[in-house]
């Protein structure tokens, strides 16, 4: 069935921010705002919450040039385009604070998401990361520490066969929100996906 | 009962791998862990939509965005297709593209090259393909530039473009490559790909047929995203 090859993926490069955030990087006038700014279109249903975290790298250190985009359900766990809050659209993109590096994104606490074949998905945000030295977007996902019934009966979190890496995923309560950091290597090191 | 869900795996031989040390940057980067594998669910298979009203009229013309006057370069076209691995094309969705100027300079303040800015060059833009697919943007053809890598690494011209597609599985970044460049077969992060054929599918070809006289000439570009899978019974019908 297949008849051509994706094209192969190559590094976002330390200028991503000039083509996907260029009044972030003091490119003005092109956009009138960066797109992924808010996830917000008005007031949307559901829990307001703050996700903030870091992407790390393998020495410890934060990286200043990442791109951190993520894609989410409404309240209802109803997707954007599918019957989902009209003020919410599910998208964020964040290039991180000029000096700390961290992201943060102001955004609603998701419902929980069907699996193929019917069960529940325990509530979960998708994190995409690009930056200088990765070379294909790592996938993630977020869940919540304090979501545990619905953690335990996640099928995908159930099936991790390492489980002290689980933790891995669980974005921690914080003031406002969450905290949710990401490790691409060495000690506990994030869960990246093939999905 | 067949419909069409989710989408085929990546081929992870086909794209780099995490780790390829002669491009330094990705050593402390990888993971070392192997990605977990598992179909897509209705999180991957869905994704932002964006309609035309975030265009502006020059969004698509880099060479006169910045300021409205002319950017100094050779002046191209790019235009191409984003189909799916079948070759279904791939209609309505946002191509973000950005790159340094014609002398390898990019508008980024951690940017120190020697080469000046060109002060009517902002160096992004972004198009919504049409109902069959198509995209196509105006720009100055980049300059090759050197970065800290080996002691005299250049890296090929080149453009960098973001896509979205249909669904958060085909969200994917990568570069364009200009046919006849011998710089592509020396840099260390072309070289991450594993196949000859895999870079070849990076290079834009020459186009003299859509070149416009006295003006700009013509790039071809195909950008292929991942592709659907057909599912048959995916839930066990009642009975059966």
């Amino acid at each position: 069935m297949k008849r051509f090859n994706e094209s192969p993926s190559q590094t976002a490069g330390p200028y991503v921010h000039i083509g996907c955030t260029p009044n972030f990087s003091g490119i003005h006038g092109i956009y009138p705002e960066d797109l992924g700014t808010s996830l917000f279109k008005g007031e949307p249903k559901g829990k307001r919450i703050t996700i903030t975290g870091a992407v790390i790298d393998g020495a410890g250190n934060t990286l200043k040039d990442a791109m951190v985009e993520i894609w989410q359900a409404d309240a209802e766990g109803r997707f954007a385009g599918r019957g989902g809050d009209p003020a919410f659209t599910g998208w964020g993109r964040s290039p991180g604070d000029m000096t700390t590096g961290e992201f943060t994104f102001e955004t609603v606490k998701p419902g929980r998401v069907a699996w193929p074949d019917g069960r529940l998905q325990a509530p979960h945000v998708t994190f995409w990361i690009v930056a200088r030295g990765i070379n294909l977007g790592l996938h993630t996902r977020m869940y919540f520490a304090d979501e545990e019934a619905a953690n335990v009966e996640d099928p995908i979190l159930s099936r991790v066969e390492h489980r002290q890496r689980i933790k891995t995923l669980l974005a921690q309560p914080a003031e406002g929100g969450y905290r949710f950091d990401i490790r691409l290597q060495g000690e506990d090191e994030t869960i990246f996906f093939d999905i | 009962m067949t419909k069409i869900n989710g989408y085929t795996a990546r081929d992870r031989a086909w794209h780099p791998p995490a780790l390829t040390p002669l491009y330094k940057t990705s050593v402390a980067r990888s993971p070392r862990f192997a990605p977990l594998g598992f179909a897509t669910s209705l999180s991957e298979e869905t994704g932002p939509v964006f309609g035309h009203d975030i265009l502006g009229p020059r969004d698509n013309d880099l060479i006169h965005n910045f300021t409205g006057e002319s950017a100094i370069g050779p002046r191209i076209i790019v235009q191409g297709r984003v189909i799916d691995e079948v070759g279904r094309p791939m209609p309505h969705t946002l191509v973000e593209v950005w790159q340094a100027n014609a002398g390898g300079r990019y508008r980024h303040k951690k940017e120190g090259y020697l080469a000046p800015l060109d002060p009517n060059f902002g160096g992004c833009g972004r198009c919504i393909t049409d109902e069959n697919g198509f995209y196509e943007f105006r720009t100055v053809k980049p300059g090759p530039y050197p970065w800290p890598n080996g002691a005299d690494d250049w890296r090929p011209a080149h453009i960098h473009f973001s896509v979205f597609g249909h669904s958060f599985a085909q969200r994917l970044i990568s570069q364009l490559y200009f046919e006849g460049d011998p710089m592509i077969w020396q840099c260390p992060i072309v070289g991450t790909i594993p196949t000859r054929e895999g870079i070849e599918s990076l290079v834009a070809k020459l186009d003299r047929q859509n070149s416009v006289p006295m003006d700009a000439l013509c790039y071809q570009f195909d950008i292929v995203l991942r592709g659907r899978r057909q599912t048959m019974f995916e839930n066990r019908m009642e009975g059966l």
